[in-house]
């Protein structure tokens, strides 16, 4: 638009108040790509303050989850017929059923949650079962062991952590967040949590934890993202 | 003057409010807007994401419609008529009495009220926002330096601010009773002369007959 105007004999009525609330509309909304998160985050934080029934009504934009799936639609759980199979290079196989598998020691935590996209998720609760007591029902891994690849019954996915990795004092097999059980969008009825690394090593659906000697590329990483996800210290960060 | 209007009654006369050019870029800007709006949220709202699961269609959506508007907005703005584009932009950005009705106070009104302009600015501002905050989201799935912190709440931000002022507008074009006449001038291009007399004076008086300013 515009140019056209110049045309018009008589000059406008008025003070161009307009085009400058549209420039400073525009300047403030760009600023925002600065300012913009730590606010929410403050905000965030403030919110996660208050009781849950409160904050559950207060819509909080970017501290939402993003649901990324690769094979939709999401995987369906039943709790009749689920099993969480532990193989590989572990002493005994074993099938944990998914009471079985909240019948292990339980683990909670509250964590952040980044997505290698760009967005996150503060101060979630978790609650699950750490890697050391999966593997301890298993009989425990065998002396060649080094890693596990989680294998999602969202076929293909498929990430590797090492154990040392695994072993991290915040990772977890989460079955409940934010004081509920997962739901399906979120990985029911259990995913990886890695809060010191990228979302996409945190498998959801999880079916299989299966124990071997080396580090595969997953799902991602297969597709360009780095295999050591940490958070600010890699994908170019 | 001839065909003066009358203030009270409705009328059978109708004058021209909004030309080809002016509709079309309202209507294309509305369905993008709600293309946009319905596949953004099945991407950013886990509940309806299970409704469509399918990310990668939503996102195409999402991204096809982005183009196609963008598109749009060129082609309007190249083959549509310049004269009316420049007309609307001038009428917009300049303030008057505006602020005085923005205030509560009797002031007779142009072709847009101050809050139709503020509206129209605010959505055109929006636009802007959107269309950078969304060319860094997907850029920056290839090039990590355009990986902005800031982006996705610029983006959710507008979203959350064009939802509200949306669902006003709609109320007013749709259900207000002393608004809604408008409707018709963005749908067959003009309204009653009478509704015209009362709710934006100074631009119904210079459009009576024989009277040839714009």
């Amino acid at each position: 638009m515009g140019g056209v105007d110049a045309a018009r004999p008589q000059p406008p009525a008025g003070r161009p108040l307009g085009r400058r609330a549209f420039l400073g509309l525009v300047g403030v909304g760009l600023s925002s790509l600065l300012w913009g998160e730590p606010l929410v985050r403050l905000l965030d934080r403030a919110g996660g303050a208050l009781p849950d029934s409160l904050s559950a009504v207060i819509p909080s934009p970017a501290g939402g989850w993003r649901i990324y799936a690769v094979n939709p639609p999401f995987p369906t759980f039943d709790p009749a017929t689920w099993r969480l199979r532990i193989d590989g290079l572990v002493r005994q196989p074993v099938e944990l059923s998914a009471a079985e598998l909240r019948a292990l020691p339980r683990a909670d935590q509250v964590s952040d949650f980044h997505c290698v996209t760009g967005w996150s998720v503060y101060d979630v609760r978790w609650g699950g079962v750490r890697f050391d007591t999966l593997l301890a029902a298993a009989g425990g891994v065998r002396p060649e062991a080094r890693a596990i690849d989680v294998v999602s019954a969202e076929e293909p996915y498929v990430d590797t952590l090492t154990l040392e990795q695994l072993q991290s004092p915040d990772a977890m097999l989460a079955y409940d967040m934010d004081g509920a059980p997962l739901t399906r969008e979120h990985g029911a009825p259990a995913r990886v949590v890695m809060p010191q690394m990228y979302g996409y090593k945190g498998v959801k659906w999880v079916a299989r934890l299966h124990v071997t000697d080396r580090v595969e590329p997953g799902y991602w990483e297969q597709r360009g993202y780095d295999v050591d996800a940490w958070v600010g210290r890699s994908n170019g960060a | 003057m001839p065909g003066s209007v009358a203030p009270t009654a409705p009328s059978a006369r109708r004058i021209a409010r909004f030309d080809a050019t002016e509709r079309t870029l309202h209507w294309v800007h509305a369905l993008a807007f709600l293309v946009m709006l319905a596949s953004g949220l099945v991407l950013y709202v886990p509940a309806l994401t299970r409704l469509l699961p399918d990310r990668p269609l939503a996102k195409t959506i999402h991204l096809v419609t982005a183009v196609a508007w963008l598109a749009a907005l060129a082609l309007i703005a190249l083959a549509g008529n310049r004269r009316t584009l420049a007309r609307d932009r001038r009428e917009i950005e300049r303030f008057d009495d505006d602020l005085r009705w923005l205030r509560g106070r009797p002031a007779p009104q142009g072709r847009f009220n101050a809050g139709q302009k503020a509206h129209a600015i605010v959505q055109a501002a929006l636009a802007v926002l959107f269309t950078v905050s969304g060319a860094l989201l997907w850029l920056g799935e290839r090039d990590t330096d355009l990986r902005l912190p800031g982006t996705i709440v610029l983006h959710d931000g507008a979203m959350l601010v064009a939802v509200a002022l949306v669902l006003g507008h709609l109320y007013l074009a749709l259900v207000h009773r002393s608004t809604r006449p408008a409707l018709r001038g963005m749908v067959r291009g003009d309204v009653d002369a009478g509704w015209a007399a009362r709710h934006h004076p100074k631009w119904a008086a210079a459009e009576t007959p024989g009277d040839d300013r714009v």
